[in-house]
């Protein structure tokens, strides 16, 4: 098949597939297994692994059209580690039968993915993780502790970063894998936020054994794996532009609108400076989809995690500020589970103090600024001691 | 750790998304952007630019000259059937992208920009015409801090074709030939500078790389473009309207020299026994700068783009872009002249004229303030009432 190139042909192969299979039919896995198969999972993905080869920016407007129809979605936000960061890396770092073993079942939600890289002692700094794998025969033994693992109660399989050689300088004594959450050894707990939530878990590794074709890449290639894994978990390319006020300044402008009475003059200079700066992220994302769609893939990615954490932040200051003493009242501090998509029903007090993280998860706003400096203006790094020298010889 | 669920990039919905203009550059936009920057970089580098602020042509008239009958980007949104190059507001702003990145001392953001959106406007084609072919320079007499899209204070009178008045700090009018003159009566007139009635006093200005003068006007006389009230007041605010969406690409111009000379500084300079570059102190600074450089382009570019479809979203876009891109400006301008150091603070680096382009600019056609109070307006974001609570 052809790759479509315009959203509107992306939009008329989705006719076509709609055609041929009932939207409302009763098996909503079977509807997504055959949405795969015909390549109308992600149309940038390959053929034969859910895809059509096509534009990233083709990806929205085919998931908008299966929407329009009333047809089940994979339910992406309860999966974000499976089809954000595990699929594009075993797409572009797997073998033909991990590729054709795990991209599916990912897709169609039926295994939801987690990602075991941050330590205790590997934050910012990931490439010091200490965690060990050692070759057994076929197998390896991993043993170690992960933090900061969104999912990993309801993971069937993680991206795993362990150490390999702990002779060899820290960047090159690593090992990319896939863990089954379900072996012998895997210990998950849930790890409790300031929020009251305990959105996250610690993971404990203890003799866990990980077949050899679960390896991605090669022995000692694991950062270089991980580092397309983070950017893609950073550079959230191709995604939807929301509508105007679609962001966090949303419930912020229309409590405005609706309490004339929380208004004061200084929170009002405010609200307009983040509707101005909300507005110009979102046409800053609009114009890297559309260079994308051009061909033209653009650094601009790299600042939209920036700038989203700055706004996030302050639009959430400000709903306090607007409220004044309703914004002392908190709804629940229960160590529960997150529940996706329920952020605008939270009180803004817990809005406020999640999006403290907003700057810290998914790298800090600090690594970024980094990553824009040296990628981006090509300015040097900080000068290091770190890189030539034997990981197991460190300070630590 | 992972992005959740309320990162910008994951929302579902999609629908406006469809209806946002272009925001990329086309190819023939790019090979203008090309031109104009090698005539530029031909006809006028900084150390010339700066010389002229202390000479008796403030105005480059040399290249104002060339940009018409080289370029002939003087007509660009001006029908090819009125002498123009039928082209689009788009292509105006990457002119003015160019021309904000060399400080050039041009009449082109008043002559090209505002006098040909209000002329449009009120279909007067034979000065239009004029205007496009190079043969006349024409300036709107309002003062530039006037917020755009609003009718004009007038501060002239007119009996018959007579006017008198006097009109303070007004921009790119030194070496304009035609003024458009607003009157107390809602008209507005077209006053030639060529007659003794006509008074123009160079203005000490900030930016002295787009001069103001005081113009006062005894008896002029002038002949008349719009005598409803209704229709002058449309064209003004129509014409400082789209003036201030081309602005925010001088000022995207502006922003991107600033960020680049800082990198390339930071790279040069030596200190401690290392580049300055290898601070990350000073490369934060830049990447935050380049973040907001990208967010400039992409409102200067829809700012631009609305003007060119003429969507109902005008106002509020190019008041975004005002709001945003006048602080860009000025912060890129600021930090580019903390980054040097002392070098930056002398009258022998370039840095200089762009902040003081960047602080003109930002309170030319309303300060970012005043235009984020017009947002208030526009998008239903209403000031608090002066009263106290019940």
């Amino acid at each position: 098949m052809t790759a479509p190139q315009t959203p509107a042909e992306a939009r008329r192969l989705v006719a076509a597939f709609l055609g041929d299979h009932d939207p409302a039919g009763p098996d909503a896995l079977a509807f997504l297994q055959a949405r795969f198969d015909a390549g109308l999972a992600r149309p940038s993905w390959p053929e034969g692994l859910g895809g059509l080869g096509a534009s990233s920016a083709l990806n929205g407007p085919v998931d908008d059209a299966f929407a329009a129809a009333g047809a089940p979605d994979n339910r992406p936000h309860s999966n974000i580690i499976g089809l954000g960061m595990a699929a594009p890396t075993l797409l572009a770092f797997g073998t033909p039968e991990q590729q054709a073993r795990w991209l599916r079942p990912l897709w169609t939600h039926e295994d939801v993915w987690c990602q075991l890289f941050s330590e205790p002692g590997a934050g910012s700094d990931l490439a010091a993780v200490a965690t060990s794998a050692v070759r057994d025969g076929g197998d390896w033994v991993v043993n170690g502790q992960k933090v900061w693992t969104s999912l990993a109660h309801e993971s069937r399989w993680a991206l795993l970063l362990a150490r390999t050689d702990p002779r060899a300088p820290k960047h090159r004594g690593l090992t990319y894998f896939v863990c089954d959450m379900d072996a012998p050894g895997v210990d998950v707990r849930p790890l409790r936020q300031l929020t009251g939530e305990t959105e996250f878990n610690e993971v404990f590794l203890d003799g866990v054994r990980i077949p050899d074709d679960q390896r991605i890449g090669d022995v000692g290639a694991g950062w270089r794996v991980t580092q397309a894994t983070l950017m893609n978990e950073r550079v959230a390319i191709g995604g939807a532009t929301p509508p105007r006020e679609g962001g966090p300044i949303g419930t912020l402008a229309q409590h405005w609108r609706e309490h004339p009475e929380d208004r004061t003059a200084g929170v009002h200079d405010e609200v307009l400076r983040l509707w101005v700066d909300a507005e110009a992220l979102r046409l800053t994302s609009a114009r890297l989809t559309q260079q994308l769609l051009a061909g033209q893939p653009g650094p601009e990615g790299s600042g939209a995690k920036l700038a989203y954490a700055q706004l996030a932040q302050r639009a959430s200051a400000a709903e306090l500020a607007v409220l004044g003493g309703e914004a002392l009242r908190y709804d629940d501090w229960t160590a529960r589970r997150p529940v996706v998509g329920d952020l605008a029903e939270r009180t803004p007090g817990f809005r406020f103090l999640r999006a403290k993280a907003n700057s810290i998860e998914g790298g800090t706003s600090e690594v970024l600024r980094n990553i824009i400096a040296e990628r981006v203006l090509g300015l040097p790094g900080e000068p290091r001691t770190d890189r030539d020298t034997p990981w197991e010889d460190l300070p630590r | 750790m992972s992005l959740t669920a309320e990162t910008p990039t994951t929302t579902d919905q999609d629908e406006d998304a469809g209806a946002l203009p272009d925001l990329l550059y086309s190819e023939v936009e790019e090979d203008l952007r090309a031109s104009v920057r090698a005539l530029l970089a031909a006809r006028s580098p900084w150390d010339a630019v700066l010389a002229r602020t202390e000479s008796d042509e403030r105005t480059d008239t040399d290249l104002w000259a060339r940009l018409g009958t080289e370029l002939g980007v003087l007509g660009l949104p001006v029908a090819e059937d009125d002498g123009g190059a039928g082209a689009s507001w788009r292509e105006v702003a990457v002119v003015a992208e160019e021309l904000g990145r060399a400080v050039a001392a041009v009449p082109f953001l008043g002559s090209a920009v505002t006098a040909t959106a209000v002329l449009g406007r009120l279909g007067a084609d034979e000065l239009l015409t004029a205007l496009a072919g190079g043969r006349s320079t024409v300036a709107l007499a309002v003062p530039f801090g006037r917020l755009s899209g609003t009718a004009p204070q007038a501060t002239c009178t007119r009996t018959g074709d007579a006017v008198s008045g006097g009109v303070r700090s007004v921009a790119d009018a030194r070496t304009a030939d035609v003024l458009l003159v607003p009157t107390d009566d809602g008209a507005l007139l077209q006053v030639s500078t060529d007659q003794p009635g006509v008074t123009r006093t160079p203005v000490v200005s900030l930016d002295e790389t787009r001069p103001l003068v005081d113009l006062v006007l005894d008896g002029a006389s002038g002949s008349v473009l719009a005598t409803e009230a209704a229709d002058a007041a449309d064209a003004v605010a129509y014409g400082t309207t789209v003036a201030a969406a081309v602005l925010a690409s001088e000022q995207l111009g502006v922003a991107e020299w600033c960020l680049q000379s800082s990198v390339s500084y930071l790279q040069d300079r030596r200190q401690f026994g290392r580049t300055l570059a290898s601070h990350q102190a000073l490369r934060h600074r830049c990447a935050d700068l380049w973040v907001q450089v990208t967010q400039a382009r992409a409102v200067a570019r829809y700012a631009a783009a609305c003007a060119a479809e003429d969507s109902a979203d005008l106002a509020v876009a190019a008041s975004l872009a005002q709001a945003l891109c006048s602080d860009v400006a000025v912060r890129a301008a600021e930090e580019c002249l903390q980054l040097h150091g002392g070098i930056g603070f002398t009258w022998e680096h370039p840095v200089h004229l762009y902040l003081k382009r960047a602080t003109s600019s930002a309170l030319a056609l309303g300060s970012p303030h005043a235009h984020r109070s017009r947002l208030a307006r526009l998008v239903d974001l209403p000031a608090p009432t002066d009263e106290e609570p019940a």
